[in-house]
């Protein structure tokens, strides 16, 4: 039962160590007594930072932030998956009951060109940000729009744009994809706007800003292993990425 | 205790309650458009009322730069409110309205928010909802194509507009894309990862800030026509919070020390359906919705100490405490009753769990009513989140609760135009006092924040802009120097302490001391210790703490420590205003003040009014400054839930 896990856990760590983005870094070896089941895998990272603290030693950097699986921060590969072992699940919610006393575990950044790493296993996703920036959103200016309900939306694609909606961002589906796509990120932003009235106006123009700026940047494309899709932690399904492509080609068809 | 009180202002406008915001509106003065361009706005933090008020400045015309600590503007914690945002839309035709939101915001503060800025609120709550469909929001749905509400809150009426448990998510993801819209615009530079270590005034004022940066270390000069901080609550003084692990007081708390009035720090909000703390690993809370009480039972065993598993224990040894003492209100208490009571129960021996800092919340009887498909489909969501945490299935076994700080409803003081007492500096969103009161309601801290950044401070920013006088200057000015060095200085004194205890060690052993003392209950006694401990900690903290690594790159244990020793002086502060404070009020229960039968008893006589802290300097005692609360229109009663 919750919280009356008694029994701790052994672990071996190997853990990517790199002092800086000029650094060429390595892994790093460390052994952990006394994790309790009920910790979150965090939390076990807060453990051993404590003990590198007592150590004298330099704490392992990463990136976190809610710890509640929605802020979309943490960013680790485990054992090399995105977020480890758990479907739907964030580093931050997966808990240590997962493994076993004794396990080695591999604990190394987001790997992706267009993702450098700052420091040990916190990398830089502002590519995503500016991917947004070319056009994820609808072109209006806060003032007197109309009446809520003057926009009906049939309850059906309300709820496929809140499917596309849930993405946090985290650029998991960056890290799983041999190529370093960030087609399923780009395509559920394209996805919930395109499937609303409000985006549906600018949705083909989007398409061709946010493909082309997300070329620009070093993301790789889709060759539809779907690997994104089975390591999303937030389940955004890779019809999205069909969806993408249709506005994106109304773009060029448009353009003509 | 204090003798050079001042009486505050909150520049309200008077006449009729619907008619003063717009009057207020016609009677500021505006910028003329083409001159927008000349001014500039530093905007501290990025979640949904920076993130609000940086896009609609930017859609006016000012120079807008945005401070964020995480990697991304998207990443603030507005992302992680579950249940929704409230407006007097009155679509379910349920008899809601402007008055009526207003009402209950008010009463549900207890009395002690300001009228007008309440009223203000209520008012601009509608045009949130059409703002943020017209963005794209992807709110709930009915077949029809209209959108959904749900009640919430112990509101009488449905007005809360929801996208399934994600409302903050979305709310913050379309004001993000504005933002986003914004910087492709030219009109907004985001800067991310760097946090707000110093405010700079200029000539009495607010002019810039000083940040750290946190890749390099190093620290960076901005200036600015005006300053506006919005940078949430300081819920995480308490260590354990329902907060992200990096929210933190510092920039409101460096403006206060740089001479912002702080207002009611004493006023924090603890929610009653968190998970509880599995052990000294633990890091954060996780909240679960309050709707789960609408099915839960609250109960504990009589006996003390039963170790029994919850279901070998009869139904005739089982405490319904909540349903027992609350005979008409039964588990749907306000939140403040219900953690209360679950605390005393724990207190007094009858908790449960290997911690005995828990009750249970029991689904058993609504399943056996209802069926495991009905129960599954309304908060199938939360059940899977719980097991996914404490590996223990709910449909079987039932949840185990505790209560946990969740909000902060006071913060740096502000008047109607959302002005701190420093000219310039602008407070938005939670990090501010001034809606709520002594307690908020469910599902009105979104309505705030984008209130305050979509439609007031757009308003009240340009008439500051319009009536002042700007010196030119620029960041070598002898203020941004000094500013400067004074940060660079203080984290380098972080770093040359040198001993023995690790940052998060110092931050536990204040939170215990707050949770112990300036938690759900407080009283004189336990106040005063609070303080004298705080202190000891607070000193051992500058001689024995060891924050590793250096000052250039990435340094996250010098980060915590800034904002560590941040709490510690804002812990204190918290204790003296709820010793001051001898009256029970929302969420501030002081033990000496209570009526026969145990509950909150206000004291409209003696604490009518707003406390805002003025600092005086290390070794002075801070001045308490009040601002007399007028209730001229929803008049004073006192609560009653029995």
């Amino acid at each position: 039962m919750g919280g009356n896990s008694t029994d701790t856990m052994s672990l071996n760590l190997k853990v990517w160590r790199q002092k800086n983005a000029k650094d060429k870094g390595q892994m790093v070896d460390y052994k952990l007594d006394g994790v309790s089941p009920d910790m979150s895998f965090l939390e076990m990272m807060d453990t051993l930072n404590t003990k590198l603290v007592k150590e004298k030693g330099d704490t392992i950097a990463f990136d976190h932030d809610c710890r509640e699986g929605i802020c979309g921060m943490c960013s680790m590969m485990i054992n090399g998956q995105a977020h480890g072992p758990e479907a739907e699940t964030t580093t931050c919610q997966l808990h240590m009951r997962k493994f076993k006393s004794g396990d080695t575990i591999v604990v190394e950044p987001w790997r992706a060109k267009a993702f450098p790493v700052i420091k040990d296993l916190m990398v830089d996703r502002t590519a995503l940000d500016d991917i947004m920036v070319a056009g994820g959103y609808v072109n209006v200016n806060t003032g007197n729009p109309q009446d809520a309900n003057s926009i009906l939306i049939g309850q059906e694609n309300a709820e496929l744009a809140m499917d596309a909606a849930a993405c946090i961002g985290c650029g998991a589906c960056v890290a799983s994809c041999k190529n370093a796509s960030a087609m399923l990120f780009v395509s559920a932003k394209i996805s919930q706007l395109a499937l609303l009235p409000q985006g549906e106006i600018e949705s083909a123009a989007r398409a061709q800003a946010m493909v082309a700026k997300m070329d620009e940047l070093g993301f790789g494309n889709c060759t539809n292993e779907a690997e994104c899709e089975a390591q999303c932690p937030k389940g955004i399904k890779i019809e999205n990425i069909a969806r993408m492509n249709r506005e994106w080609f109304k773009g060029v068809i448009g353009n003509r | 205790m204090t003798t050079q009180i001042k009486k505050l202002d909150g520049k309200v406008p008077a006449g009729p309650i619907q008619d003063r915001w717009k009057t207020h509106k016609f009677n500021m003065k505006i910028v003329n458009a083409a001159n927008k361009r000349k001014y500039s706005v530093i905007v501290v933090g990025t979640g949904l009322a920076g993130a609000s008020a940086a896009a609609s400045l930017a859609e006016l015309g000012y120079n807008v730069s945005t401070f964020c600590i995480q990697d991304s503007p998207r990443r603030a914690h507005s992302i992680a409110a579950q249940g929704g945002i409230n407006a007097a839309k009155n679509y379910p035709n349920d008899g809601d309205s402007i008055y009526r939101l207003f009402y209950d915001t008010v009463k549900g503060g207890d009395y002690r928010a300001r009228e007008s800025n309440v009223y203000r609120l209520a008012e601009v709550a509608n045009n949130i909802i059409d703002q943020c469909v017209a963005q794209g929001v992807p709110f709930a749905r009915e077949y029809g194509g209209t959108l959904s509400n749900r009640s919430f809150g112990g509101a009488q009426v449905s007005r809360t507009f929801y996208a399934r448990g994600q409302t903050g998510q979305q709310l913050l993801l379309g004001a993000y894309s504005a933002m986003m819209k914004e910087i492709n615009n030219g009109k907004i530079k985001s800067y991310t990862r760097r946090e707000m270590v110093e405010l700079v005034i200029v000539e009495g004022k607010a002019r810039g800030i000083i940040v750290r940066n946190l890749i390099t270390g190093e620290f960076e000069k901005y200036m600015a026509d005006a300053v506006l901080i919005a940078t949430g609550g300081y819920g995480n003084v308490f260590y354990l919070s329902t907060n992200a692990k990096a929210s933190n007081a510092s920039a409101a708390f460096r403006a206060y020390k740089k001479g912002a009035y702080f207002a009611n720090p004493c006023f924090t909000q603890i929610h009653p359906t968190c998970i509880p703390v599995s052990g000294d690993h633990q890091s954060k809370l996780t909240l679960m919705s309050e709707s789960l009480r609408n099915d839960g039972r609250v109960w504990v065993p009589k006996k003390k100490g039963d170790t029994r598993k919850p279901q070998d224990i009869p139904e005739e040894e089982r405490d319904y405490y909540l349903e027992r003492i609350y005979p008409s209100f039964g588990n749907l208490v306000p939140r403040d009753v219900a953690s209360r009571n679950a605390k005393n129960q724990c207190d007094a021996g009858f908790g449960v769990s290997q911690t005995g800092k828990a009750v249970y919340l029991d689904f058993a009887a609504a399943i056996k009513r209802d069926g495991h498909d009905k129960i599954k489909a309304k908060y199938g969501n939360l059940f899977d989140m719980y097991q996914r945490i404490t590996d223990a299935d709910p449909y079987k076994t039932p949840m185990m609760i505790y209560p946990a700080i969740h909000y902060t409803m006071g913060g740096l003081w502000v008047d109607y135009n959302l002005m701190s007492n420093i000219p310039g500096l602008f407070v938005l969103g939670e990090a501010n006092f001034s809606d709520h009161g002594a307690n908020r309601l469910g599902a009105s801290a979104l309505m705030q924040g984008l209130a305050d950044g979509y439609f007031v401070i757009p308003y009240t920013l340009g008439n500051y802009f319009a009536t002042e006088k700007f010196e030119k200057i620029d960041t070598n000015h002898p203020e941004f120097e000094k500013a400067f060095s004074s940060s660079k200085e203080r984290f380098n004194k972080l770093l040359a302490v040198n001993g023995t205890k690790t940052v998060d060690e110092f931050h536990k052993e204040l939170g215990l001391v707050m949770w112990d003392n300036v938690g759900m209950g407080r009283n004189a006694e336990g106040l005063q210790t609070a303080i004298k401990r705080i202190q000891e900690i607070r000193a051992d903290f500058w001689k024995n703490v060891k924050v590793t690594g250096t000052n250039v790159d990435v340094n996250t244990e010098l980060e915590k420590a800034g904002r560590v020793a941040d709490f510690l002086e804002l812990g204190e502060l918290m204790a003296k205003d709820a010793l001051i404070r001898k009256e029970s009020c929302g969420g501030h229960f002081r033990e000496e003040s209570q009526t026969e039968e145990g509950e909150a008893k206000r004291d409209d006589e003696n604490f009518c009014h707003v406390a805002a802290w003025e600092y005086q300097g290390e070794s002075a005692e801070p001045l308490r400054h009040i601002e007399e609360l007028q209730f001229e229109f929803v008049k004073l009663t006192q609560r009653s839930y029995k």
